[in-house]
């Protein structure tokens, strides 16, 4: 391994070790053209943006590996971001391999701040944070009941309406248009919206 | 392909067991798309099935490595027969009670939602534990399948609730749904040699040992659901065994239909 490039945040931000042919200067410039890749089913986000990429490693000898990271398993996504990725690294002409990783497993929490924003101009709630203790079960979170279905509050979460930025909203089904959604509906501005759900 | 070890066949058969169970439930609650009952559960269903096809996908993966000699994720969905897959029995079944149902005015979501919680709130234990796994990469896939895992028992949890705190109706089919799937759980508590030999490798968890917490975790939720828990006596399925019912037949025809007419067909 030659130079390793981690962390989906900062990318500018480089670790590079002796030999290769890697410099700085190249990793950044493919960090810089990966950036132009998008999530496909949020074309408003980068693959950076989701913490879907997470590193890229090599030299020009050796040629590079990009790692990424599915979100949910079974993410149809992942072989569209694959491909756009070995084609984003053909057009610079690097010799390219994309690495799926599984471990860590991605979280929403990964998701940068710029991301969430573009998230809630695009019409979607970003999740709330800490994706690990928030979603309930019965058996981790006892005070989440299962009957609160039935009994669920208005804007139980305070799930903020991307429309129309009110409070009061509430969920009308745990799942939405894509696995990493779930469906809500404001009652305020009457307008139902995807929030991404917390994982 | 050589004759694995001891241990490595054991190794094996417990990743195609936690993945045909993902498969087989995936394909099974996959027949939801398009007849769900209302729209917000056919895609609930189908994004639950997206989940644990997902899940099959990176457990055959890492099977198909371990077994090597051009072994693939589909070599091993598509083109293993049913008297080698090793689900559980219970997940098998048509989404119907003890009569065939196959058409789809002949599914119970009843039947659908039981099943959903039985086995995803044992899973929610599995996973949990499988973290921790000697064997890094399906410790990796626990810790995924875990998250996901966490959305199923939720909302199985709530419409077992809902069906059974709700109107006469819904309740009885509830209830009819818990007395006829109840007996095929037992399988999870019946030892195998391969789950055996993984949780004395610390490959595995000992589903035994899981017991407690599951059925104190289906108490809580049916007590909220004024539903009975039913008896657990009676014959003990043997799916992991490779003995299954005639529905898992009619269950991977379909499935496997595509991949066997057109073998290694690309688009």
């Amino acid at each position: 391994m030659n130079a390793v490039l981690s962390s989906s945040r900062e990318p500018e931000v480089l670790a590079i070790a002796d030999g290769g042919l890697a410099t700085e200067k190249v990793l950044s410039e493919i960090w810089q053209t990966l950036e132009a890749l998008t999530d496909p089913e949020i074309p408003v986000v980068s693959l950076r943006e989701m913490g879907i990429l997470r590193e890229v490693r090599g030299d020009t000898l050796q040629g590079f590996e990009v790692v990424i990271t599915p979100t949910y398993s079974g993410c149809p996504a992942m072989e569209q971001i694959h491909d756009d990725v070995l084609a984003a690294m053909r057009q610079l002409g690097h010799k390219a391999r994309v690495v799926t990783q599984l471990a860590p497993a991605w979280t929403t929490d990964w998701m940068t701040a710029e991301a969430h924003e573009k998230l809630r101009a695009y019409g979607i709630a970003p999740p709330l944070a800490c994706a690990s203790s928030s979603t309930p079960t019965h058996t981790h979170a006892p005070q989440t009941q299962v009957l609160t279905f039935a009994k669920r509050p208005i804007a139980n979460h305070n799930i903020a309406c991307p429309q129309c930025a009110s409070d009061n909203t509430t969920e009308i089904s745990h799942f939405g248009s894509t696995a990493c959604k779930a469906l809500y509906k404001c009652l305020a501005c009457q307008e139902t919206f995807d929030y991404f759900k917390p994982y | 392909m050589a004759t694995p070890s001891h241990a490595a066949s054991a190794h094996i058969d417990y990743l195609l067991h936690l993945a045909d169970n993902a498969v087989v439930l995936g394909q099974r609650n996959g027949e939801w798309c398009g007849h769900g009952p209302v729209l917000e559960e056919d895609i609930a269903m189908t994004n639950m099935s997206l989940d644990l096809i997902g899940q099959a996908r990176m457990l055959y993966q890492h099977a198909a490595t371990l077994i090597g000699d051009g072994a693939t994720e589909d070599s091993l969905a598509y083109f293993r027969d049913a008297h080698v897959f090793r689900n559980y029995t219970l997940l098998e079944l048509p989404q119907h009670g003890a009569l065939v149902g196959y058409a789809t005015d002949n599914r119970d979501y009843a039947v659908t939602i039981v099943r959903n919680f039985l086995y995803s709130s044992l899973m929610l234990l599995v996973w949990e534990r499988l973290q921790s796994s000697s064997d890094t990469q399906l410790a990796a896939i626990a810790a995924k399948s875990l998250k996901e895992v966490r959305y199923h028992v939720r909302h199985a949890g709530d419409w077992l609730v809902r069906f059974g705190d709700g109107t006469t109706e819904s309740h009885q089919k509830a209830q009819a749904a818990l007395e006829h799937l109840m007996p095929y759980t037992q399988e999870f508590w019946s030892a195998s040699d391969f789950e055996n030999d993984v949780a004395a490798s610390g490959i595995g968890v000992e589903v035994s040992s899981l017991r407690e917490a599951w059925e104190a975790q289906l108490q809580e939720t049916l007590h909220a659901a004024t539903l009975e828990m039913p008896s657990t006596t009676g014959f003990i399925t043997t799916g992991k065994h490779q003995v299954h019912s005639e529905h898992l037949t009619y269950l991977l025809d379909e499935m496997q239909s595509l991949a066997r007419r057109h073998p290694e067909g690309v688009w």
